[in-house]
C-alpha cells in the first residue's frame, strides 16, 4: 500500500465514523422534526435532547477532519469538488450554523415559543445537511466532478438521479441509525414506551432505507457505471455483510433486543460506506483521477499519517472516555435539578450575576 | 446563476467577515478554562464557595461561547474550499498541514469541554479538575496550530514547485515552523489571554459599578483582570518584536504600517494620517526619526518605502491607509490598556486592594471591548497588509478566488445568519445572566441534563 493509499483509508475511515456518529445525530434531529406539535412531541424531544447533548461537539469535528484531510492530501480533488458543489455544499455549511446554534440555544432559552423557534431550525437543518451530503456523494462517484481543480455544471452536478438517491438514502440512514440509538438509550433510562416509539420508527426507517438502496442499485447501473460494477465485484462481500448486519438488527428490534441492535444497525452502515471505498478504489474521483495521482506529494503524506497515528493514539481513548462516562450515566444528574448550584451557593448574601 | 457578479471582492468581504466574527469567540475558548481552573482551584484547596460558584457559571457560558466558535470555524473550514478553491488546489499540500494539526487539538478541546461541563458533582473534585486540563493545552495548541497557517501565508516556506507551478515536493516540518510562526503565535497567544480576561472582567466591572459589589463579584472581576493585567504590558514587547520582525520578513507590509512612501532613513513615525491617491501624505502627527529608531535602533536605519515595490506587488495606497488606520487603532489601544495594568498593578502591590476612584471601574469596563477592537485591528493589519498576495510572492488574491459567480447571494445570506446568530447568542448570555441574578439555576447546552425531563 503506498502512502496515499494509507491516508485514503484513513479518509474513508473517518468518513465511515462521521456517517455512524455524526449521522445518528443528524437523524435524531430528523425524528425531533417529525415528533408532532410541543406536547406530544415533548418526551421524545427531552431524549433526543438527552441522547446529543454530551456528544455532539465531539462528533462534529470528524467532519472537520474529512474536511482537512482532503484539502491537504488531494487538494486538486478538493478544489474540484468545492468548485463544482458549491450550491449544497453552502447550503450544508449553513445548515450547519443553523443546527449547531439552535441546538446550544434551545436549551438555555426560557420560554416555549423561542424554544420552538430553535427547536424548528435545528430539526429542519438536521434534515437539509445530511441530504447535501448525500447528494455530493452521488455527483462524487457519478463521475460529475471533473479533475484538475475544475468546476463541472453547478446545478445538474447534484440535481441528478444518483445524487437525489443519495441525498434521500443519508437521510434515511441518519434517521434510522438514530431511531435504533434512541430506542436504546430509552431502554437504559428506563422509558418503556419510549423504546416501543423509537422501536417503530427505526423498523419503519429501515424499510425505507432498504427501498431507497434498491432503487438507488437500478439508478447506479445507468449512472455511476464503475461504481456499480464494483458494488457487485470486489465490494460484493460488504454488500454482504451489510445486508447481513441490517436483518439481524432488523430482527432484533422486533424481538425488542434493542441494545445489542444498535451494534448491527452501526455495522450495516459502517459497511456500506466501506462498501462504497472499495467500490470507487482506485479512483478520488471516478473515472476521471486515481488516487495515486491525485495526492499530494510524500512529505505531506506522511505528516498526515503521523499526525493521524498521534491522533489515533490520543483522541480514541478521550472519547472512549466520554461515551463510557455518558453510557454510565456517570455524565448523566442524579439528584433533582438544581442541586448542583443550590449546595455552592453561600450565606453570603448574593445578588447574581 | 441569478446574477453574474466578480466573485473576488465578495469572497474577500465574505472570509473578512467570517473570520472578524470566529476571532470574537475564539479568546474566550483559549483563555477561558484557563481562569475557570484558576477559580475551581481555589475552591478546592480553601474551600472558596463564591470561586466554585464562579467556575461552574463560567464553564456554562463558556460552553454556549464554545458552540458558536464550532459552527463558525467549521463555516471558515467549507470557505476555504467554497470561495478560495484554486489557492486549496494549489497549496493545500502545504497549507493544510497545520490544519490537520489544528483539527487534532479542537478534538481533544472538545472532547474534555464535555466531559468538565458534564463532570460537575459527578465527577470527584480532584478528577473534575484535571478534566479541565487538557482543554487548556488544546485551546493553546490549537491556537498555535492556525496561526502556524497563517504565518505560512505570511512567509510560505517548506515546498518545491516544478516548472508548472504545482507543488512537489513538501517539508512538513519547515512549512510549521515558518518564518513568521513564532512571533506571530506568541503575539495571538498572549492576545487570546488579554482579550479573555478584560472581556470577562468587563462584566464585573459594570456589575460593580452598578453597585453589586460583594465577594462573588469581586472574585470574578480579579481572577480575569490578573490575568489581563499581566498579559498587556507583555503584548507592548511581544507587539515590539513583532514589528521588528516584520520590518525584516515582510517590508511592503512594513511600508504600510508606517505609511513610509519613499524609501529614506530617518523616517518619521506618522500618527494619523493617510495617503491622497498619488501618494502624498495628509493629515497625521509626525514625530521625526522615529520609525527608524523604532525599527532599528538608530536613525540612519533605512526603511523601503512602498515605492520600493512594482505597484502590483505591494499594498494600493487605499491599502496602506486602512493598515496604517488599523495599526494605530492597535497600539492605540494596547497603549491604553498597559497603562490600565500599570495602574491595576501598582495599586494592589501598595494596598493589596483595587484602585477606589470608580474611572478605574470605567476604564475596565470599556476595556472589553477596546480589547476586541484591538485585536480586529491586529488582524487587519497582518491581512490587508499582505496584499495583493494569498500566499506572499506566490499567489495572487484573485489568481486563488473561485470562479462561482454566485458568491454575491452566500455573501448576504452569511451575514443575515451571523447576525441573526450572534444577536441571538447576546439574549441568550443576558438571559442566563438575569435568571442567575433572580437565583434560578440554568443549565448550559452541555449542561447536565435534570433527572427524569423526559418524563
Ligand atoms: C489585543 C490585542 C493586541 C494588542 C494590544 C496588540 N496587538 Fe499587534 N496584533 C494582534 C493583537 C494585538 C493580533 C492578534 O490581532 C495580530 C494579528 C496577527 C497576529 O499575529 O497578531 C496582530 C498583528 C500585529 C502585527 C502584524 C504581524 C504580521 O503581519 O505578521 C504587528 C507588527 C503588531 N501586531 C505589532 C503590535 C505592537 C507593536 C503592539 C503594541 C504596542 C501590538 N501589536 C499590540
Ligand atoms: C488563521 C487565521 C487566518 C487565515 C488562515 C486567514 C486566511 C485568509 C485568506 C485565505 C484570505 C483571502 C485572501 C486575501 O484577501 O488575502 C483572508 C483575507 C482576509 N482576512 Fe484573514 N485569515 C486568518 C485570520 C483572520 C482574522 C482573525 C481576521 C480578522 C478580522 C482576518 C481578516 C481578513 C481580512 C480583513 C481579509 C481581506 C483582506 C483583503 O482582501 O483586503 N483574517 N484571510
Ligand atoms: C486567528 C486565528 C484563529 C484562532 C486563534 C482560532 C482558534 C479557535 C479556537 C480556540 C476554537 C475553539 C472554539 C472556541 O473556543 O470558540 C476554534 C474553533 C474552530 N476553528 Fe478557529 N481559530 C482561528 C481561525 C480559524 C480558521 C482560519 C479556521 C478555518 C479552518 C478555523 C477553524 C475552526 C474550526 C473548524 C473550529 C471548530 C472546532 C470544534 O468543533 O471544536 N479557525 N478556533
Amino acid at each position: 500500500m503506498s502512502s496515499a493509499d494509507v491516508v485514503a483509508v484513513v479518509l474513508f475511515g473517518a468518513i465511515t465514523i462521521y456517517a455512524v456518529f455524526g449521522g445518528a445525530d443528524f437523524g435524531a434531529g430528523f425524528w425531533d422534526l417529525f415528533a408532532g406539535g410541543a406536547e406530544r412531541g415533548r418526551r421524545p424531544r427531552a431524549l433526543i435532547e438527552h441522547a446529543i447533548g454530551p456528544v455532539w461537539e465531539a462528533n462534529h469535528v470528524w467532519l472537520i477532519f474529512i474536511l482537512v484531510i482532503l484539502w491537504t492530501a488531494f487538494a486538486q480533488s478538493f478544489a474540484s469538488i468545492m468548485l463544482t458543489l458549491f450550491v449544497p455544499l453552502s447550503i450544508a455549511a449553513l445548515g450547519i450554523v443553523g443546527r449547531g446554534a439552535a441546538f446550544a440555544f434551545r436549551k438555555v432559552v426560557p420560554d416555549l415559543a423561542e424554544q420552538r423557534i430553535f427547536g424548528a431550525a435545528f430539526a429542519l437543518s438536521s434534515v437539509v445537511v445530511p441530504y447535501c451530503f448525500g447528494a455530493v456523494v452521488g455527483a462524487v462517484v457519478s463521475g460529475r466532478v471533473p479533475k484538475g481543480g475544475q468546476a463541472g455544471d453547478s446545478w445538474s452536478s447534484w440535481i441528478n438521479g444518483s445524487s437525489i438517491v443519495g441525498g434521500l438514502l443519508a437521510v434515511a440512514v441518519c434517521a434510522y441509525l438514530a431511531a435504533v440509538f434512541l430506542a436504546s438509550d430509552a431502554h437504559r433510562l428506563g422509558e418503556e414506551d419510549l423504546v416501543g416509539y423509537f422501536r417503530r420508527r427505526a423498523v419503519g426507517a429501515a424499510v425505507v432505507a432498504g427501498v431507497l438502496a434498491l432503487a438507488g442499485y437500478f439508478v447506479l447501473e445507468e449512472d455511476a457505471v464503475h461504481l456499480h460494477r464494483q458494488l457487485t465485484d470486489r465490494a460484493l462481500p460488504l454488500v454482504f455483510a451489510s445486508a447481513a448486519c441490517g436483518v439481524v438488527a432488523l430482527t432484533l428490534l422486533l424481538r425488542n433486543q434493542v441494545r445489542p441492535a444498535r451494534v448491527f444497525a452501526a455495522g450495516a452502515v459502517a459497511t456500506v460506506v466501506c462498501g462504497w471505498g472499495v467500490a470507487q478504489w482506485p479512483y478520488l474521483l471516478p473515472t476521471s483521477l486515481t488516487i495515486e495521482a491525485g495526492a499530494a506529494p510524500s512529505g505531506t503524506l506522511v505528516a498526515l499519517i503521523v499526525i493521524t497515528a498521534v491522533a489515533v493514539a490520543v483522541i480514541v481513548p478521550s472519547l472512549v472516555l466520554l461515551y463510557v462516562l455518558d453510557q454510565r450515566n456517570a455524565l448523566t444528574l442524579t439528584e433533582p435539578a438544581g442541586t448542583g448550584e443550590a449546595q455552592t451557593r453561600m450565606p453570603s448574601t448574593r445578588t447574581g450575576n | 446563476m441569478i446574477l453574474a457578479v466578480d466573485p473576488v471582492p465578495w469572497a474577500r468581504a465574505q472570509m473578512a467577515f467570517t473570520l472578524g466574527v470566529h476571532i470574537i469567540v475564539v479568546p474566550l475558548g483559549v483563555s477561558w478554562a484557563f481562569m475557570i481552573l484558576v477559580a475551581e482551584w481555589r475552591a478546592n484547596k480553601h474551600g472558596d464557595e463564591d470561586a466554585r460558584l464562579l467556575a461552574r457559571r463560567w464553564s456554562k457560558v463558556l460552553a454556549v461561547t464554545f458552540a458558536v466558535g464550532a459552527v463558525t470555524g467549521t463555516v471558515l473550514s467549507f470557505e476555504f474550499g467554497l470561495l478560495w478553491p484554486r489557492f486549496m488546489g494549489r497549496f493545500g499540500d502545504a497549507f493544510g498541514i497545520p490544519f490537520a494539526i489544528e483539527g487534532l487539538f479542537f478534538f481533544i478541546e472538545a472532547i474534555f469541554l464535555a466531559i468538565y461541563i458534564y463532570g460537575w458533582d459527578r465527577l470527584s473534585p480532584r478528577a473534575h479538575w484535571w478534566s479541565g486540563v487538557p482543554i487548556v493545552v488544546s485551546g493553546i495548541g490549537g491556537t498555535a496550530a492556525v496561526i502556524s497557517a497563517n504565518a505560512w501565508m505570511n512567509q510560505p516556506a517548506g515546498f518545491k514547485l516544478n516548472a508548472a507551478g504545482k507543488v512537489v515536493q513538501v517539508d512538513a516540518l519547515k512549512v510549521i515552523f515558518n518564518r513568521a510562526f513564532p512571533y506571530e503565535a506568541a503575539h495571538m497567544l498572549v492576545a487570546a489571554y488579554l482579550v479573555g480576561g478584560f472581556l470577562i472582567a468587563s462584566v464585573y466591572a459594570v456589575a460593580m459599578l452598578r453597585g453589586r459589589r460583594d465577594r462573588y463579584h469581586r472574585l470574578g472581576f480579579l481572577i480575569p483582570f490578573t490575568i489581563a493585567a499581566i498579559a498587556a504590558p507583555l503584548q507592548m514587547v511581544v507587539g515590539d518584536l513583532v514589528a521588528r520582525a516584520v520590518f525584516r520578513d515582510d517590508p511592503a507590509k512594513f511600508a504600510a504600517i508606517e505609511l513610509v512612501v519613499k524609501t529614506g532613513t530617518n523616517v518619521p513615525e506618522t500618527l494619523g494620517g493617510y495617503l491622497d491617491a498619488d501618494g502624498k501624505m495628509h493629515a497625521g502627527i509626525t514625530i521625526p526619526g522615529a520609525a527608524s529608531l523604532l525599527s532599528g535602533y538608530s536613525t540612519g536605519t533605512k526603511i523601503q518605502g512602498l515605492d520600493a515595490f512594482k505597484a502590483n506587488n505591494r499594498p494600493t495606497y487605499a491599502q496602506a491607509n486602512t493598515v496604517h488606520l488599523a495599526w494605530d487603532v492597535m497600539i492605540g489601544i494596547g497603549s491604553a490598556l498597559a497603562l490600565l495594568a500599570v495602574w491595576f498593578g501598582v495599586t494592589w502591590w501598595r494596598k493589596r486592594d483595587l484602585p477606589k476612584s470608580r474611572w478605574f471601574l470605567r476604564a475596565a469596563s470599556v476595556a472589553g471591548i477596546a480589547s476586541v477592537v484591538a485585536l480586529e485591528a491586529g488582524w487587519i493589519v497582518t491581512e490587508v497588509g499582505r496584499q495583493p498576495w494569498i500566499v506572499r510572492g506566490y499567489l495572487r488574491v484573485p489568481q486563488g478566488a473561485t470562479t462561482d459567480e454566485g458568491v454575491w447571494v452566500t455573501f448576504l445570506v452569511v451575514v443575515a445568519v451571523y447576525a441573526a446568530v450572534g444577536v441571538t447568542t447576546v439574549l441568550v448570555l443576558r438571559s442566563m445572566a438575569r435568571r442567575w441574578r433572580a437565583g434560578e439555576d440554568t443549565s448550559g447546552p452541555y449542561g447536565p441534563r435534570p433527572a427524569g425531563i423526559v418524563k
